[in-house]
C-alpha cells in the first residue's frame, strides 16, 4: 500500500489549469463549467453511443477522463443507460445497422436532452457519407443539438462542444 | 514454389519490399479445398478470405484466400463463373473462416456450398439478393430497415438462461451484440453478433484513386491507422513497382511501434480499472496522454493518421524530433517498471488477472490467432520478428526484434505480453532513432492499370492484411482491408468458458478487439 500512495504522491494533479490548455479559452470554459450547475443545477450525466465510428473518436472521448482533462472533475460522468442520461455524445457516420439502435437510445433519454454529434462523419458523414449501409450524419437520424468536427475531435474540443450545448439550453 | 507436396500449385514471390508474399491460383473449388487442408495439416492459418467481382473485365467472380505459413503468406486465388457462383465451405478446416465466407457472400454473392448460411453483414438494411459490391448493384431496393432475428445456438437443459448484451454497451465502446448462455453466473456459452460497425467501407475503394483508398484505410479501425496505412501502401507499391527510400521504411517503423506503445498503455490501464484498480486507469491513461501528445508535437496527429502513405511517410522528423523520442522513451520506460511492479504486487489485482480467461496454444491454432493473444499462449509468432524460415521485412530484419510470448493464455499472460511489448518497442524506437537513414522520405508512384498486391503489416493486435487490385485505368478495383479481431473475436468466446459473467469485461479487454475493423 505504501508505494502505491508514494506513487500517487509523487505523480501530483496533472490536471491542466484551462489556461495551459489554451490561452483564452479559461475564461469561456469557467464560465460555461458554471452554468452547467445553473443550468441543470446538478451534475451532468453523458450517454456515448458509437453509431458507426472506426473508434478514432472514442480514443479522444476516452481521454476526455484522464487526469490531464478531468471530466470528472468538472462535474460531467458518463453513464451506463441512456436513461441516465442528460446528453448523448453520438460518433458516426450512423450506420444502416445501428440506425434502430441509436432511435431507440435517443426514445430512452429523458427530456431534457442534449445531443452532441461527434467527428467529421457525426457532423457530415465524413468519409463514408451516405450509401446503402450508413445513414451519414447523426442528424439525418435524430435531431443534434452541437456538432463537434475533427478526425478525430481533441479532447479540447469535445469538452468545449459538450458545454456549447448546456449553455445554449439555458 | 510448391507449399503442398500433394498439391500441384505454384507460387510465386510477390515482388516488393514487404512482408514476403507467394500468389497462386487454384485450378478449381476442389483443388482450393484439397490445397487448404492440406495447408491446415501442415500448421498454416486462414489469415484472410474476400471476393470481387471482375465481370467488366470480361471475366467472373475471383475468391481470394489468404493463409499464413511459416515462410511468409500464402495468396490463393480461384476464378469463379460469372452466372451463379459458389465455392466449398472452408470452416470446417479453419474454424475462424466461417464468418469471413459469410461476410464475402452477403457482400459480392459468392455461394458457400454447405455449412453455416446465417448472413452476417447483413442485418436487413437491404435485400437479402442485393449485393453492394457488384458493379452492376445499383441504389439499393427501397425497403424498410428492419433487424432481421439471428438464429443464435440454443443452449437447453435446467436452469439455462440467455443473456443478451447491445448493441450499444454499458462503456465507451464500439457496438456489439453478445448473446451469453449461463446457469446462475457460469457462462456455457458466448455468442458474438457483429456487424453494426458495417459502414460500406469497401464500395467506397471501388473506384477510388489511391489517396482516397489511403484516407479510408486509415480509417477502418482508428486505433490501428498506422498498421492498416502502411499494408495498404506494401500492397499498392508491390502492385505498382515501387520501393520507398529506406528512412520512410524506417519512419513506418517508428510510428507502428509507437501506435503499439499507445495502445498497450491505455489498455494497461482499463484493464487495471476494469479488475476495480481506478489507480491504474489514471496511471497509464495520464502516460497515454503525454505519448499521444509527442505525436502531436512531431508529426501533427494525436494517432497518426495519414501519415503513412503510398511510397512513403507524409511527415519527416528533425534531430530535436529524434531527441525527444528518445528522451520520452526513457521517461516512459521508468516509469512503466514502477507501474508494472505495483501491478505484479498488487494481489487483488493479481487474483483477477491469473487464471481468468484461458486459450490455450492448440485453439489459438484452431482459430488461426495471430498477434499479442496468440503470443500469450506462448506462440512465437511475430511478423516483425525472425523465425525459421522467416526473414521480417525491412526496417525490422535489422532491428532484430525480440517477441515477447508467455504460455499461461489468461488475463495475465495478455497483461505480461503487453508490458514485455511496450519495452521492446521502446529499445525499437531508440534504437530506430538513433539509427534513422538519411534521403528521402517518399517517392513518385503511378497506378499500373491491372496491377494487385498484398500487404501485411504486425498491428499491435496482431497481422493486418490489406489486399489492392486496380482497374484497367489504374483506379481501386477492389480493396480488402483484415482486422487481425475477425480470428481474435472466436478465441474470445472461447476464454469466458471456465468463467462467470462478472469476469467477461476484464477479459474482453485484454484483447481488446475492433468492431469497426471487421465490420467494415
Amino acid at each position: 500500500m505504501i508505494p502505491l500512495l508514494r506513487h500517487i504522491f509523487r505523480t501530483g494533479i496533472l490536471t491542466e489549469p484551462t489556461q495551459d490548455v489554451e490561452a483564452g479559452a479559461e475564461r469561456e470554459l469557467d464560465r460555461l463549467q458554471g452554468e452547467i450547475l445553473h443550468v441543470l443545477g446538478r451534475a451532468l450525466t453523458i450517454r456515448e453511443v458509437d453509431a458507426g465510428s472506426c473508434n478514432g473518436c472514442e480514443l479522444e472521448v476516452h481521454a476526455l477522463n484522464n487526469p490531464y482533462y478531468n471530466l470528472e472533475g468538472r462535474g460531467i460522468k458518463f453513464v451506463a443507460s441512456p436513461r441516465h442520461a442528460d446528453m448523448l455524445l453520438v460518433s458516426g457516420p450512423v450506420t444502416k445497422n445501428m440506425e434502430n439502435a441509436l432511435l431507440r437510445a435517443y426514445e430512452c433519454t429523458p427530456d431534457p436532452k442534449l445531443v452532441v454529434a461527434i467527428g467529421d462523419c457525426g457532423c457530415t458523414g465524413g468519409v463514408f457519407g451516405e450509401s446503402y449501409a450508413s445513414c451519414g450524419r447523426v442528424s439525418n437520424v435524430i435531431p443534434v443539438d452541437v456538432v463537434v468536427p475533427g478526425c478525430p475531435p481533441t479532447p479540447l474540443d469535445l469538452l468545449r462542444g459538450i458545454l456549447t450545448a448546456v449553455a445554449r439550453q439555458k | 514454389m510448391y507449399f503442398c507436396d500433394d498439391i500441384s500449385i505454384e507460387f510465386t514471390r510477390q515482388p516488393g519490399l514487404g512482408a514476403p508474399v507467394w500468389r497462386g491460383r487454384a485450378g478449381s473449388g476442389a483443388q482450393l479445398r484439397s490445397f487448404a487442408d492440406s495447408a491446415r495439416r501442415s500448421g498454416a492459418r486462414i489469415a484472410a478470405i474476400w471476393g470481387a467481382d471482375r465481370r467488366q473485365q470480361g471475366e467472373g467472380f475471383r475468391l481470394h484466400c489468404v493463409f499464413g505459413v511459416e515462410a511468409g503468406h500464402l495468396w490463393l486465388s480461384l476464378d469463379l463463373p460469372a452466372d451463379a457462383p459458389s465455392f466449398p465451405d472452408l470452416a470446417d478446416i479453419f474454424t475462424a473462416a466461417n464468418r469471413m465466407q459469410r461476410a464475402m457472400r452477403d457482400m459480392v454473392g459468392i455461394a458457400i456450398e454447405g455449412g453455416d448460411q446465417r448472413p452476417w453483414l447483413r442485418h436487413g438494411g437491404w435485400p437479402a439478393d442485393w449485393y453492394p459490391l457488384r458493379h452492376d448493384a445499383g441504389a439499393p431496393p427501397e425497403s424498410p430497415n428492419q433487424p432481421t432475428d439471428y438464429e443464435f445456438v440454443k443452449v437447453g437443459g435446467e436452469g439455462a438462461h440467455e443473456i443478451p448484451v447491445g448493441p450499444i454497451h454499458a462503456g465507451i465502446i464500439e457496438p456489439g451484440h453478445f448473446r451469453f448462455s449461463v446457469v446462475g453466473e457460469r457462462v456455457l456459452r458466448l455468442e458474438q453478433r457483429l456487424g453494426y460497425q458495417h459502414k460500406g467501407v469497401e464500395k467506397l475503394f471501388i473506384g477510388a484513386d489511391v489517396a482516397r483508398g489511403a484516407t479510408l484505410v486509415g480509417r477502418i479501425s482508428g486505433d490501428s491507422t498506422c498498421a492498416y496505412a502502411w499494408a495498404y501502401a506494401d500492397a499498392v507499391e508491390s502492385a505498382c513497382g515501387v520501393e520507398p527510400p529506406p528512412r520512410a521504411l524506417a519512419l513506418r517503423a517508428l510510428m507502428l511501434e509507437r501506435e503499439r506503445v499507445a495502445n498497450h498503455l491505455g489498455d494497461l490501464g482499463a484493464l487495471g480499472n476494469d479488475a476495480a484498480f481506478a489507480f491504474g486507469l489514471t496511471q497509464f491513461f495520464a502516460l497515454k496522454e503525454k505519448w499521444v501528445r509527442v505525436n502531436q508535437a512531431l508529426f501533427g496527429h494525436r494517432f497518426l493518421m495519414d501519415r503513412i502513405v503510398p511510397g512513403g511517410v507524409a511527415s519527416d522528423i528533425d534531430a530535436d524530433g529524434l531527441a525527444a523520442i528518445v528522451e520520452q522513451c526513457a521517461t516512459i520506460g521508468v516509469e512503466l517498471a514502477k507501474l508494472r511492479n505495483l501491478y505484479d504486487e498488487h494481489s487483488g489485482l493479481q487474483d483477477r488477472f491469473a487464471t481468468t480467461g484461458i486459450i490455450d496454444s492448440e485453439l489459438a491454432r484452431e482459430l488461426s490467432l495471430s498477434g499479442m493473444a496468440a503470443r500469450a499462449t506462448g506462440m512465437l509468432l511475430d511478423g516483425r520478428a525472425h523465425r525459421q524460415g522467416y526473414t521480417p521485412p525491412p526496417p525490422y530484419a535489422a532491428l532484430g526484434v525480440r517477441p515477447a510470448t508467455d504460455e499461461r493464455g489468461d488475463v495475465a499472460a495478455r497483461v505480461a505480453v503487453r508490458f514485455d511489448e511496450i519495452n521492446e518497442s521502446l529499445r525499437l524506437l531508440r534504437q530506430i532513432a538513433v539509427s534513422l537513414p538519411a534521403g528521402a522520405i517518399r517517392v513518385e508512384l503511378a497506378p499500373v492499370p491491372g496491377g494487385s498486391g498484398l500487404g501485411v503489416v504486425e498491428g499491435w493486435r496482431g497481422e493486418v492484411v490489406v489486399g489492392v487490385e486496380f482497374d484497367g485505368e489504374g483506379r481501386l478495383a477492389r480493396v480488402h482491408p483484415h482486422d487481425p479481431s475477425w480470428q481474435a473475436w472466436l478465441a474470445l468466446e472461447h476464454a469466458v468458458l471456465r468463467d462467470i459473467v462478472p469476469d467477461f469485461p476484464l477479459i474482453n479487454k485484454s484483447f481488446n478487439l475492433s468492431y469497426s475493423g471487421v465490420d467494415l
